[in-house]
């Protein structure tokens, strides 16, 4: 593979006869390269909390992903393809992960397994859980379930297999490590008074200013200062499922209060009166 | 004759209204009863704790320190206090004695020196609660990092995407668009960061704490020998949190001479999950689940553990009903299949960590997942139970184990539940406990591996409150379940079984023993079984998803297959408002075997590290919590 | 002698992989095929390797099996009140949640403004969601139930995670199919198979219940069961057209390749 330049293969110059320039010999490579892949994904051998002994239990003689070309479990991330984040990441822990995910060479893919770690799951509100592993690092396949039975993982394993079929080696979207090169390394996250990240440095230490200044801060709507990096802000990209009915619900319509004062009116006349029943009964 | 009647008890055989007489006696100006409702034992002047912890040792016989944690009564009597839990290893209730401190800067003398099994438990309290112990050797944080900001366990202390003191949230109903807690509080509000945040200077500020301990200011550091050829090198290294045996995100800092063990210190907190501080956001029940997931190997069991300690908080209140036997004989059915199950695991990977890379652990989750299908099929899940409830459990066993086929490759089962038990208990596990006992136990190179590695000495095993398997192991008789007996199990006919050596092979031993005892209990549980067939299973008001639960402490225990597990609750809920725990704390017994570990690897090789850590048992969901 | 408990141990190895061979043999090709062998295959009985191969077998799971949960609705062809929500907002499952996953809007009713029990929206964060069944097990109405689907595997969780109320509904027939057994025993305990208001309402006016779910009324009555069959097509078709298929994806990832192909010459072009 190394030896053949694909940007050539893929040169218009190539004589390819103009009924078959639908890419004939790329399509027909591509499927040997995605299989090749999808058939040696070797996951890392990386459990965090529940969700690893599922995964083992997957792993072991009674689901047995072996069939699909994922029984060697490498501890070491450099020999590994996939990474599945089996339960809670903790902000102590995610320096690690991230560690480990930059140390894994090129195709690399990332599995959040369960709730905790696609979006936090039951500990989210916890003071030291990260609200999903893909505020960090780039998901490329979601399990839900807590835990997902051996059968729901192999199910996100085989869907993540299917993933790679779809891809060509013609489009460079789907083979990046081939036309940019090596992916950017995720910059390591750090622990401060909280977990900070680095690609949100520059926006915390604004918020930081404010709040020394006594300013509000922590809100939505930024101050007018010009942030240099707010594409990586991972929530802000995020609009609420139901943002547009919010507002409306949170305003007090003059008519429904009126409404309800009408109606303590009426329920304490109410009262009244039975209490004054219960008082001529006595 | 007459000399005799009037000699006085021992203090040793005192019982715990005896004992707390005594000291109030010996130092009535320190010791006071604890007079709140529903609270019991002594609260102690905390300038002479250490004298009393002394006496309620030495004297009194208390030589096992259970539980030491913390109380924040922020608005109540605005102190915070530790509450130890001293019990006899001869069995019987426990001392339960507190000391007081003010809230701002909260100081109170260390017990490491008397109990050193309280070194990771004041550690925990000095970093979830802000208290200051004087005379610890190695006071730092042990779950958080160190530059963290706040002690979280304090009542006024808020996290990052804090929505409301109390479960339920109102923002859930009625009016319940759904948002995420990231999109409603984007910049963590209650974070105080520095107004002069300063990147560069963060990095790697909480890595370097963590050496000082170890006596080291360098990574390497020559040492010769006087009279010997041989230069080595003294160096540190770092095993996890991403390592393999470690059975989870556990890491170890050891400094080694050459390749043996000088020092060892483990360094936990990459699970921590905020377990407790969740835990007094919600409602009694909703802890249940929850609990679940501290020792996810063994569910039931912390059900268990749990659902005691607040039948033991209800029982104080009226219109309260124990559980009925049936529930009871189910309850130690479903512990019992677990503590299988567990060791089943535990010799699995211990033997992964020996070196016999999956077989023997193949084969124990092989028969594991015999009894997880009967877990799945009565609890609904196969590892996250949610089983048990107060004053019963959620359901009766089903007639049948059987599944309904919803898709097209579904493939159906179906067996009659009391059958397929009946098989399970009396062939199949009795069968695979031996098949495993022939397989490894005589086993040249465990036996090489194992014997005479790790030895815990039984004095040392009770002074740092080793529990379960690895206090038996080293020869001390103490089983919760004989020891302060719950539940049927004083109607039960079993032994606890003990090992003489305290090394690694006799804890790979003493889990085949109690594998066995488990076996003979179920035995006993299946005849219950039938002869309670279509009893109530629940004695309560299934309704009620809110109980209300009087005010007061408790401290419930069971023997979970890891040793002592313990929840320490405390109500103090007025009876028209939220009704959660004040305190809710896990006695956890992996977090507790650890204190030890060092002790325990000192001297040996670095291949003996894994293999030590791997006889312990731990799971980090319960180490960390 | 040395050596001799390392040759047991191997022997017990031995043991478990001829009884692989020996089930092999017991139960012919019809190991991996037939029906019939699964249950003593995964059962107490089964001895050595016992794989389930997952996609073209699969275990099926038990009835109290717990995944992420469901809204009980009628079916669309019910004669009382086609698809209607068994839910009637009172709040019980979003209030015993211990993760607080569950969200809902109770409805008014647009003229008086009082509350109306049907559930306006209703959402469930399955990224929060721990699987415990206190919703399934503390609704009064059996309107809220634990479903037993876990292929639920995503490649992107902002939009599909989080359950919305025509996401969650779920005709009773389906979970009837999932979990006969116990809706049996819950129909028992409420009087009848209809919703809890219904039949306090028809007990009322003395109506009769109805002895049997209505799908099962349905299957007896031809008539009904082709009008419901002819419905139940043309959702299908309206779904099919709404959600994304096959050759849509196809489509999507031509036009990628498409315009990745055409940076591709872009970029050629510039280099010559």
């Amino acid at each position: 593979m190394s030896t053949l330049d694909l940007r050539e293969l893929h040169d218009t110059e190539f004589p390819v006869p103009a009924d078959m320039q639908n890419n004939v010999a790329i399509t027909s490579l591509s499927k040997i390269y995605n299989w090749s892949r999808r058939s040696s994904l070797w996951p890392m051998l990386f459990g965090l909390a529940c969700c690893a002994i599922e995964m083992i239990a997957t792993a072991a003689s009674r689901y047995d992903f072996s069939r699909f070309g994922m029984e060697v479990m490498r501890g070491s991330p450099r020999q590994s393809d996939l990474m599945i984040v089996s339960g809670t990441v903790t902000k102590k822990m995610v320096v690690p992960i991230v560690r480990l995910y930059n140390q894994m060479p090129e195709p690399k893919y990332v599995m959040a397994m369960g709730a905790c770690a696609s979006g936090g799951g039951p500990f989210k509100e916890g003071y030291n859980v990260v609200s999903g592993i893909d505020q960090y690092v780039p998901v490329d396949v979601y399990v839900p379930g807590c835990p997902p039975t051996p059968q729901a993982l192999m199910y996100g394993l085989i869907s993540l297999q299917k993933k790679f079929d779809g891809e060509s080696l013609a489009n460079l979207d789907d083979v990046p490590w081939y036309g940019v090169g090596p992916s950017d390394a995720v910059p390591i996250p750090v622990l401060g008074p909280d977990i900070i990240d680095p690609r949100q440095a520059e926006l915390i230490r604004q918020q930081a200013m404010l709040a020394a200044q006594g300013l509000p801060f922590g809100r939505r709507e930024l101050p007018a200062v010009a942030v240099p990096q707010p594409a990586v802000a991972p929530v802000e990209e995020k609009p609420a499922i139901a943002a547009a009915s919010t507002e409306t619900a949170e305003e007090i319509d003059p008519e429904k209060a009126a409404r309800l004062a009408k109606r303590e009116a009426a329920l304490a006349r109410k009262r009244a009166a039975k209490a004054a029943a219960e008082g001529n009964e006595g | 004759m007459t000399d005799q009647a009037i000699m006085p008890v021992p203090t040793e055989a005192l019982d715990t209204q005896g004992a707390i007489d005594w000291l109030k006696d010996k130092y009535p100006e320190a010791v006071q009863d604890d007079t709140r409702q529903g609270y019991g034992g002594v609260v102690v002047d905390r300038s002479q704790l250490t004298k009393i912890a002394h006496a309620i040792r030495d004297d009194l016989g208390y030589d096992y320190l259970s539980s030491a944690t913390a109380v924040d009564y922020l608005g109540i009597s605005d102190h915070i206090e530790m509450v130890y839990h001293a019990y006899r290893t001869a069995g019987g209730p426990p001392l339960v004695f507190k000391a007081q401190t003010p809230r701002e800067n909260a100081e109170i003398p260390s017990v490491v020196s008397v109990w050193p099994g309280a070194d990771f438990q004041e550690r925990e309290a000095y970093d979830l609660f802000g208290i200051q112990f004087s005379g610890h050797p190695n006071l730092k944080r042990i779950l958080l990092w160190e530059g963290f900001d706040g002690h979280p366990m304090r009542k006024d202390w808020q996290e990052a995407y804090y929505e409301e003191e109390h479960k339920p949230f109102e923002s859930r109903w009625p009016k319940g668009w759904v948002r995420r807690a990231e999109e409603l509080n984007v910049f963590g509000k209650n974070v105080r960061y520095p107004a002069d945040l300063d990147l560069s200077r963060l990095t790697d500020v909480s890595e370097d704490s963590l050496y000082k301990g170890m006596g080291l200011g360098v990574d390497v550091q020559e040492i010769v020998q006087e009279g010997e050829h041989i230069k080595t090198d003294r160096l540190i290294v770092n095993m996890g949190p991403h390592h393999p045996s470690t059975h989870g995100v556990f890491r170890m800092i050891a400094e080694l001479d050459g390749e043996t063990i000088e020092a060892l210190e483990p360094v936990m907190g990459y699970l921590h999950r905020n377990h407790e501080k969740i835990g007094e956001r919600n409602a009694w029940l909703m802890n249940i689940p929850f609990t679940d997931r501290l020792d996810y190997i063994s569910s039931m069991g912390n059900n268990m553990g749990y659902v005691q300690a607040v039948e033991k908080l209800l029982a104080q209140g009226a219109r309260y009903t124990p559980p009925t036997y049936r529930a009871e004989v189910i309850r130690v059915l479903m512990v019992e299949l677990t503590r299988i199950v567990n060791h089943l695991w535990a010799i699995g990977f211990l033997l992964n960590d020996l070196g016999a890379f999956f077989t023997p652990a193949l084969y124990a989750i092989a028969e594991r997942e015999k009894v997880l299908d009967f877990f799945e099929a009565t609890a609904g899940s196969r590892m996250m139970c949610n089983y048990m409830r107060f004053q019963g459990v959620a359901k009766d066993l089903p007639e049948r184990i059987h599944s309904t086929a919803v898709t097209v490759n579904d493939k159906v089962r179906d067996y009659n539940t009391m059958e397929f038990l009946t098989e399970l208990i009396n062939e199949r596990l009795p069968r695979s406990i031996d098949e495993l006992d022939h397989f490894l136990t005589e086993s040249e190179i465990i036996k090489t591996r194992a014997m005479g590695v790790g030895i815990l000495p039984p004095e040392m095993a009770i002074a740092y409150s080793a529990a379960g398997p690895l206090l038996r192991a080293s020869n001390v008789p103490y089983d919760v379940r004989r020891a302060e007996p719950y539940s049927i199990y004083p109607e039960l006919d079993f032994d606890v079984c003990v090992r003489p050596n305290g090394d690694v092979y006799d804890r790979y031993l003493i889990r085949l023993d109690e594998m066995r005892e488990s076996v003979r209990i179920l035995k006993q549980v299946l005849q219950r079984l039938e002869a309670t067939h279509g009893e109530d299973i629940f004695s309560g008001n299934k309704a009620i998803y809110m109980p209300r639960v009087p005010v007061g402490e408790s401290y419930g225990r069971v023997e979970n297959p890891k040793g002592e597990l313990g929840f320490y609750c405390v109500s103090e809920g007025d009876p028209k408002g939220p009704q959660n725990p004040w305190r809710y704390h896990v006695r956890a017994p992996s977090f507790i075997n650890l204190t030890p570990l060092g002790v325990m690897c000192k001297g040996h090789k670095v291949a003996d590290v894994v293999v030590i850590l791997g006889s312990i048992d731990i799971v980090l969901g319960e180490t960390d919590r | 002698m040395n050596g001799t408990g390392i040759l047991k141990g191997l022997g017990v190895t031995l043991k478990h992989f001829i009884q692989t061979y020996v089930d092999d043999i017991r139960y012919g090709g019809r190991k991996y095929l037939g029906m019939e062998n699964f249950e003593v295959r995964q059962g107490l009985k089964a001895q050595g390797a016992f794989t389930v191969q997952y996609p073209d077998e699969k275990i099926a799971v038990p009835e109290r099996f717990r995944f992420v949960p469901f809204l009980v609705v009628n079916e669309d062809d019910h004669p009382d009140a086609p698809g209607k929500d068994w839910c009637t907002s009172c709040g019980i499952c979003a209030k015993v949640c211990p993760p607080q996953c569950i969200w809902i809007v109770r409805s008014e009713d647009p003229v008086t403004k009082r509350p109306v029990p049907e559930p306006e929206a209703f959402f469930i964060d399955i990224d929060i969601c721990m699987n415990c069944g206190y919703c399934a097990e503390f609704c009064p109405f059996d309107a809220i139930k634990m479903d037993h689907d876990y292929e639920l595997a995503d490649f992107d969780r902002t939009g599909t995670h989080i359950h919305d109320k025509p996401k969650l509904s779920k005709p009773y027939e389906y979970y009837y199919n999932i979990a006969p057994t116990t809706a049996a025993e819950e129909a028992q305990a409420r009087g009848g198979w209809e919703h809890p208001d219904v039949i306090k309402a028809k007990k009322k006016s003395g109506e009769p219940v109805m002895e049997q779910p209505w799908f099962m009324l349905r299957a007896e009555d031809p008539e009904a069961r082709a009008r419901a069959e002819a419905e139940r097509a043309a959702k299908a078709a309206a779904a099919a057209e709404s959600t994304v298929s096959e050759a849509d994806i196809a489509a999507e990832r031509q036009a990628r390749r498409a315009e990745a192909l055409a940076r591709h010459r872009a970029w050629a072009a510039k280099k010559n």
